[in-house]
């Protein structure tokens, strides 16, 4: 538990921080902070239907976080989730539209899969690129994400456009292809599920098998790890895979359980949210999903700040900027975190003493009086 | 008045080590001094302190008869001092005339560079002493002869009189180590002085005026070249009483488990690394490699596991070809590594004691099962087994590498090494910067693994350790195995000679 605590601690200051500084721009631009928070949180878990916005807004992104992660535990920098889960989002999308009767068992997963297989493509090509020719993955996984992104844009426009033709969107997919909503009437849909199930499962292979070891190994020595046989390139491949995958199937979420149909430009930056979720979530998959779901209350919560308190929405990616800011200063937030953990000690010396005052002034008292 | 450096009682110490010992070395204008030793014998150091980038702890430095304090590499050019590292200091994306007046770059009109006069004054300086280059060419362009030039007129360029070269031909092909002695006799003819840093005998033979020799930080003595050999020379960088050498127990050698046939290898620089290098290491057998650092030793050791190409000839494991064959796969027909640098290539210091107890081995039983799964619980017992077969001094074994000393990081290198029954052991450098209870330890090991019938291939700079260790000697000169002796019957000069090319067989 303490272990626990202290891994969290930077964390968990960071974001106290980010509130701080966030009541600050609040009061300076003549907000309530205190109002606009308390209309924040409300907004976020005050009824049902904030609950589910708030998980509905964090499940693509705790997909994405898990990517960044995967990634980043091989010393790669994956910044291209957002091709990915458009890729996976397309493919799973086909998969939907294109089989009429198969059973929700199979059609289903399929489509889970179709989208998984598409960021795995996307994830594959800058991962072969690094290994074979050492291109930098950041270049390429941030250009794909272009490509990605006027591909799917060009697909919905044109060859896959819904009749009659007047929205870039494709025809929604068969309800056997549906990931099933939870919580009506909001969007949440059993996507989060698999969400928090990939999460678990990310721990798993990292910690538990020999190809996370090998991911590991190469994050955090490639030399070490060519000396002792492990195959670099390879792994490098392998790691991109998966966090395609993981980008992949996020978008496959949202387009079977959320949109229902391949809609031109739903995501609004979720692969960029991942990375600074993957941080804030302290490159850890089970923070990560605590970090999402932050990042999904502020969310939903700002409309409802937005509207009760005037506050515009805006502050809302200011707070998560400065939660990410917080998070990469790490020197800062050890330096506060250990004033923080000095506080208390420091208070029960303090207290310590001022028991003994009363004694100590009576000695004097007495000495004085003699 | 003719003395351009004198050094007086240099003293220097490191944590746990001596660098220089009351050093004393006078080197005249218009001459070329060589500084000879070992690795670790306090030469770098020394000149280090010269160029003002160590304080000694005692001791007087007089240039030109002036008693002078030379506390930053500023003040060492001030007093006309330059000095030319082994690794390069220069920007390759600028020319090299623009590399030679960084930092004391000529103007006009007080902010536009004077290309023209900086081009004709590098082309007048490199001219008066044979090192010609293109003032325009771009350094990354440049082969590392050319860019050692670059360095020298740097130097010459901030006026400098006294010229330091910290082992220039390491880097060098012959050729170019030709047109360098060249430049540096003209250096000479113009009264400027030379210390030339190198632990060849040939070249220090060939070029030098005086060689002054340095053994572990103290000076051995100052001879003029003309009046010495090399064997002298090697006995004197060696130098110590003849002590008797073997004295584990002589083994009878088993069959050949590593077989090296011939083969050839480009070194980073796409130069022939090992030159037709040939040798056998048996069963209950140590053999070492003598030779002085940079003359193939690293390229060996990658050829041999599995991470650098051999352009020609043949190695066999156990009589199994391996020559081209992936890392990964020599691990597992049985060969194990203890790496040169253990903190780079050894361990994962980010990793547990456990995990690095299990590096190299994880896909292979008993901690792979099933499909993909890393047996924990399996490793977890392994690693106890070990930590305490091995005394390995750690917290727990979830204690990160980085957090250990020296010695108890290559304790987990050798329990990991030596715990698999390896048919083949090459360990490198394996008691590098460790204390004398750690070296012992290793040692000890090394014998160990022997009697019990393993092959050895032991590389190491140090002599005594080779010497200790071995059973048989080959020694590595230039990327080629110029001997390989039998360990009785041979002695620390002899390979001393043979590892520094003064035998002219």
């Amino acid at each position: 538990m303490v272990t626990l605590l202290r891994a969290t601690l930077p964390q968990i200051v960071a974001i106290v921080l980010a509130f701080l500084v966030g009541a600050i721009v609040l009061l300076a631009t003549g907000y309530s902070p205190i109002n606009a928070y308390l209309a924040v949180i409300k907004g976020a878990f005050g009824d049902i239907y904030g609950i589910g916005q708030t998980f509905t807004q964090a499940t693509p992104i705790i997909f994405t976080a898990l990517a960044f992660i995967f990634a980043f535990k091989c010393g790669l920098f994956n910044i291209g989730a957002e091709g990915q889960l458009l890729i996976g989002g397309f493919t799973a999308a086909l998969v939907g539209i294109s089989f009429g009767d198969l059973p929700v068992y199979i059609h289903l997963p399929l489509a889970l899969l179709a989208g998984a297989a598409g960021g795995a493509l996307w994830g594959f090509i800058p991962g072969i690129l690094k290994a074979r020719l050492g291109a930098h993955e950041v270049i390429t996984s941030m250009m794909l994400s272009y490509v990605a992104l006027y591909i799917t844009s060009y697909m919905v426009n044109y060859p896959f456009i819904a009749p009659p033709g007047w929205v870039a969107q494709t025809v929604p997919v068969t309800p056997s292809a549906e990931l099933p909503r939870i919580l009506p009437p909001t969007q949440l849909s059993a996507s989060i599920f698999i969400a928090i199930g990939m999460a678990v499962m990310t721990t798993l292979i990292l910690d538990k098998t020999v190809l996370g070891y090998e991911v590991r190994a190469v994050g955090l020595s490639t030399s070490a790890a060519k000396s002792n046989g492990i195959n670099v390139k390879n792994t490098v491949v392998f790691a991109f895979v998966m966090s395609g995958a993981l980008a992949g199937l996020g978008g496959a979420g949202e387009i079977l359980g959320v949109h229902h149909r391949f809609i031109n430009g739903f995501s609004p930056g979720y692969g960029f949210d991942g990375l600074a979720v993957g941080l804030i979530g302290g490159l850890n998959p089970i923070g990560s999903v605590l970090a999402a779901i932050l990042i999904g209350a502020l969310r939903a919560g700002g409309m409802t700040m937005n509207t009760v308190t005037g506050v515009p929405i805006d502050i809302v990616s200011v707070l998560q900027g400065l939660v990410v800011l917080f998070v990469a200063a790490p020197r800062l937030i050890s330096y506060l975190s250990r004033k923080g953990l000095a506080t208390p000690r420091l208070v029960k010396s303090a207290l310590a003493k001022a028991r003994t005052l009363p004694t100590e002034i009576k000695r004097i008292f007495r000495r004085g009086g003699s | 008045m003719n003395t351009a450096v004198r050094m007086v009682n240099i003293t220097k110490t490191f944590p746990g080590t001596v660098a220089n010992d009351r050093v004393n070395l006078e080197v005249q204008k218009g001459e070329i001094h060589g500084l000879l030793g070992e690795n670790g014998a306090g030469k770098t150091v020394l000149m280090n302190i010269l160029y003002g980038l160590y304080k000694p702890d005692e001791g007087q430095i007089f240039i030109n008869d002036i008693e002078t304090r030379i506390d930053s590499s500023a003040a060492a050019i001030k007093y006309g001092i330059g000095m030319v590292h082994q690794h390069f200091m220069l920007v390759p994306s600028l020319t090299i005339a623009e590399n030679i007046v960084l930092g004391r770059e000529p103007t006009k009109d007080i902010v536009l560079l004077d290309m023209a006069k900086i081009v004709k004054t590098i082309e007048d300086t490199s001219r008066g002493y044979g090192l010609e280059v293109d003032p325009e060419a771009l350094v990354r362009d440049l082969p590392v002869g050319l860019q050692q030039r670059v360095e020298i007129l740097k130097a010459l360029y901030r006026g400098a009189q006294i010229l330091i070269l910290d082992e220039p031909t390491s880097v060098l092909t012959p050729q170019e180590v030709d047109s360098l002695f060249k430049a540096m006799r003209a250096l000479e003819q113009q009264g400027k002085s030379v210390i030339f840093i190198t632990h060849k005998l040939k070249e220090v033979c060939a070029v030098c005026d005086k060689i002054t020799v340095l053994k572990k930080g103290k000076v051995v003595g100052t001879v003029e070249a003309t009046q010495t050999t090399p064997q002298e020379l090697a006995a004197m960088m060696v130098g110590r009483e003849i002590s008797s050498t073997c004295e584990k127990g002589s083994l009878q050698p088993g069959k050949t488990v590593l077989r090296v046939e011939g083969i050839q290898t480009l070194n980073d620089r796409k130069l022939l690394a090992l030159k037709d290098v040939a040798f056998e290491v048996h069963e209950s057998e140590i053999l070492g490699i003598a030779g002085v650092e940079g003359n193939g030793q690293t390229e060996l050791v990658d050829v041999l596991i599995g991470l650098r190409e051999v352009t020609k000839g043949k190695i066999s494991l156990d009589g199994k070809p391996i020559t081209n064959i992936s890392p990964h796969e020599r691990i597992g027909m049985g060969l194990s590594n203890v790496p040169e640098d253990r903190q780079k290539n050894g361990l994962i210091l980010d990793f547990s004691v456990l995990e690095n107890l299990i590096l190299g081995y994880q896909d292979k039983p008993p901690f792979e099962t099933g499909w993909i799964r890393l047996n924990l619980k399996r490793a977890s017992t392994f690693a106890d087994e070990l930590i305490e077969e091995y005394s390995i001094k750690t917290p727990s074994k979830n204690t990160l590498a980085r957090h250990l000393s020296g010695g108890t990081q290559q304790r987990v290198v050798l329990a990991r090494e030596f715990s698999r029954k390896p048919k083949l052991i090459i360990a490198s450098q394996p008691t590098r910067g460790l204390d004398i209870g750690a070296t012992e330890y290793v040692h000890k090991k090394l014998v160990e693994m022997r009697d019990q019938g393993g092959a050895i291939l032991l590389i190491s700079a140090d002599l005594d350790e080779i010497l200790t260790l071995s059973d048989r000697i080959a020694v590595l000169y230039e990327g080629k195995i110029v001997a390989i002796k039998e360990c009785s019957k041979t002695n620390e000069f002899e390979l001393g000679l043979l590892m520094t090319g003064g035998n002219n067989e």
